[in-house]
């Protein structure tokens, strides 16, 4: 792959205090401040409305930012129209040509260019084999499946080399099945092609999957940008550790802060120890979060201090096949969940009195919900 | 493998679909006879009548039925014997009494001018049947044009039971009297320009709503919502207002004294007024505004379809806005373009009002002539043959447009 205009330095795209308005009163995109590196698999996460489209709207050309500029390598490109960005882009409804054979749209960003003809013809060869669609060639997108039509335009983006390949939700359309095996498919050739990958979704899933790196968008800021591992293990924030997998909440004041230890003293009472992440100082409240697969359930006191340890009753177990969820009620959550290993929970039954017991590593104290 | 042990098997199972589905199908057609009815008769019925009529030749076998059938064996040489001119006397005296004359002589003027003064003065003069074996002489006394070949053979060639004469004559042809088809004498000449005419008028009128109408749709497709419901209601407008008031208003803007040359003068831009109507340029002018709709809304309703999302895919993928609106955007609004043109096409070409009303008498089409003929001189023939080759060449158009359309169909790949 050639990358054209990348620059020396590894970073490939950055954003500079960029915003973005529509209305002139409410910023969509409020401070963005965002480096994508060279070769990376870069998801934009977040919920509908949190400003990651935008994002990507505005690096691809089609939004232009109210603030602020956007770099590619050391160009900006703040007032560059888009198709001179060289911005390869999968759309969400793939946006085949439907008048153009499979043949002819993928050659269509060749063609523009104007690449001579033979050499138009082997590089749609090559990327109809890459995709494994060279059979269909001649067919119009309306008679291919969805899967077929999202690998189509996959191979278009693809075709002539772009220094970097957008993704707005291309699999939102595709069933359970067929949009895992295009997670997969789409994570082969972004190893296999050395390609930098900015993708947008809503599914958290799906981020964790396929990225390097995941940006998470809230009301027009990145919450946290980080590996997937890191975001789900090491949350900075409420909204992080809330929408990245299953947390479990606890509410509660600080009491004091030792060493980057603090001791909360829960709403309902009792008190634990938790990492001291993202709070003020003592009396200032949190929320603390815990994942469901970092809390064991003990019947009886087991005696070590270490542990975190509160009463709950067990109000049901729901078999999941890896693993079975129990759902306990706590004074500080009515509906506390816990991730049991498959085989673990042999004598528990519902109704039974027991102890829900953490780490405090496990318990991180994060801004009040 | 199962299906062998369903019962009623032995029915195919095409057939056990087609009794299932019977009952819709009536329920179905139930819904449909009142318009299959009205069809019927409104419009496939005096279609028909038209076609027949461009072709019947009822007049001269009703009223001369005895020189007709004596004409039968004369093959068209010389003059014909003794017993068609007694025949032909007999007929006339006949048609005379029964009043019927002149309208064989009508029919007869339209091959020879001045047949019908031969004919009915021939009428006036013969008293009585001549005796046998002067019939001819007697004619020939009262009218010296019944020694001519040419008015015998006028009376076979419309002896009917069908002729050709309309037909041949919308498209300025007729027969001469050996009945091979001729160029038509240039003062009966007019139809061929006519048509040219009326067609011309028809692809510039469409041109114009195109060149005009295109971009309103695309606005129209891309605007906000409420922004385009207004823009719509200014598009329809012309709809809420009867053909004739709309006209009459293009007379009171563009006359010598009217709103465009008033406001020209008055800035000192013209010293004369310019003559804006009873020209092609009125005829062009209302027409197309006339029509204008009618091509915005096929092509609205074909843009509407058309996501956003592929001009954007072209930019992306490195085409310049002009290239991406020529090679993605504007291939897509074929079907709304072919539709459009078809339709002010078809329409324009059969206008009447608008270019009596605003055109001069260079400017009449063909729908002019046609009620000229239904209307004035009640000649039904030329008329229906007029409407009928309007009908064809309308027909082939639209044949051409769905060759095209279909060769060009594309099965869309969004799926939205």
């Amino acid at each position: 792959m050639d990358g054209g205009m990348i620059a020396t330095t590894d970073t490939l795209v950055r954003f500079t205090g960029v915003q973005k308005t529509y209305d002139g009163e409410h910023l969509v995109v409020k401070s963005l401040d965002l480096d994508i590196r060279k070769g990376e698999f870069l998801t934009l996460l977040g919920p509908s409305g949190s400003g990651k489209t935008t994002t990507l709207m505005m690096l691809a050309g089609f939004e232009v930012p109210t603030h602020g500029e956007i770099f590619i390598g050391d160009r900006p490109i703040k007032n560059m129209p888009p198709h001179k960005r060289d911005i390869g882009m999968v759309f969400q409804n793939y946006a085949l040509f439907p008048h153009l054979t499979i043949e002819e749209n993928v050659a269509f960003p060749l063609s523009v260019r104007g690449v001579p003809k033979a050499e138009v013809k082997e590089r749609v060869k090559a990327a109809l084999d890459m995709i494994k669609l060279g059979n269909l060639a001649n067919r119009r997108p309306g008679q291919l499946s969805g899967g077929q039509q999202q690998r189509v335009a996959l191979a278009r983006a693809l075709v002539f080399n772009p220094a970097l390949v957008l993704m707005d939700e291309p699999l939102g359309a595709l069933d359970k099945r067929l949009r895992e095996h295009m997670q997969l498919e789409i994570k082969r050739l972004h190893e296999t092609m050395g390609l930098t990958v900015v993708y947008v979704t809503h599914d958290q899933g799906e981020a964790l999957t396929m990225s390097d790196r995941i940006a998470v968008f809230n009301d027009g800021i990145v919450q946290q940008i980080d590996r997937p591992d890191a975001l789900y293990e090491r949350p900075v924030n409420s909204f992080v550790a809330n929408f990245i997998g299953e947390n479990n909440v606890l509410s509660g004041v600080v009491e004091n802060i030792e060493q980057g230890w603090a001791r909360v003293a829960l709403d309902a009472g009792g008190s634990v120890v938790a990492q001291a992440v993202n709070i003020g100082g003592a009396g200032n409240r949190t929320s603390l979060s815990l994942r469901p697969e970092r809390v064991a359930i003990e019947t009886g006191d087991s005696g070590d201090s270490s542990m975190n340890r509160l009463p709950a009753t067990l109000t049901d177990l729901i078999y999941l096949g890896d693993h079975t969820l129990a759902v306990l009620n706590t004074p500080a959550n009515p509906e506390f969940m816990v991730k049991l290993p498959a085989g673990s929970y042999a004598g528990l039954v519902p109704g039974q009195d027991v102890y829900i017991a953490f780490r405090p590593e496990d318990c991180r104290a994060l801004d009040p919900v | 493998m199962t299906a062998a042990f369903v019962a009623g098997a032995d029915v195919p199972l095409k057939r056990r679909l087609k009794r299932a589905e019977r009952a819709r199908q009536f329920r179905a057609l139930g819904l449909v006879l009142p318009l299959l009815a009205f069809l019927l008769f409104t419009f496939v019925v005096p279609l028909a009548g038209m076609i027949w009529k461009s072709a019947d030749d009822w007049e001269v076998p009703q009223v001369m039925p005895q020189t007709v059938a004596a004409l039968k064996q004369w093959n068209g040489q010389g003059l014909p014997d003794e017993a068609a001119f007694a025949a032909l006397a007999a007929d006339i005296r006949t048609a005379r009494e029964a009043g019927t004359l002149a309208v064989a002589a009508k029919r007869l003027n339209y091959i020879i001018n001045g047949y019908r003064t031969t004919l009915l003065s021939t009428g006036r003069k013969l008293k009585e049947q001549p005796a046998p074996g002067t019939a001819k002489d007697t004619l020939i006394g009262i009218a010296p044009a019944w020694g001519e070949r040419e008015s015998w053979t006028a009376i076979k060639s419309a002896s009917g039971p069908v002729t050709s004469y309309y037909l041949l004559a919308a498209v300025d042809l007729t027969r001469n009297a050996d009945g091979a088809i001729v160029a038509a004498p240039p003062d009966q000449a007019i139809y061929r320009d006519v048509f040219i005419r009326t067609f011309t008028i028809g692809f510039g009128v469409t041109a114009l709503c195109l060149i005009l109408g295109f971009p309103v749709a695309y606005l129209l497709a891309n605007l906000p919502t409420g922004r385009s419901n207004l823009l719509m209601i200014f598009v329809l407008l012309p709809f809420w207002t009867s053909l004739l008031v709309r006209t009459c208003a293009w007379i009171v803007i563009l006359q010598s004294e009217g709103i465009v040359n008033g406001s020209l003068q008055w800035l000192g831009v013209i010293d004369e007024p310019l003559r804006l109507i009873y020209n092609r340029f009125g005829v062009y002018m209302a027409m197309t505004h006339v029509l204008l709709p009618f091509m915005i809304l096929p092509l609205y309703s074909v843009m509407r379809g058309i996501s956003p999302a592929y001009m954007r895919a072209a930019a992306s993928l490195g085409a310049p806005p002009t290239t991406a609106f020529l090679r993605i955007y504007l291939p897509q609004t074929i079907p709304g373009i072919g539709a459009g043109c078809l339709l002010v096409f078809i329409l324009a070409i059969g206008y009447y009002i608008t270019p009596a009303l605003v055109g001069g008498a260079a400017d009449q089409m063909i729908s002019s002539f046609i009620a000229f003929y239904t209307t004035e001189t009640v000649n039904w023939g030329l008329a229906s043959a007029l409407g009928a080759v309007l009908l064809l060449s309308t027909l082939v158009l639209a044949l051409v447009y769905g060759k095209l359309a279909l060769g060009r169909q594309t099965t869309g790949g969004l799926k939205n």
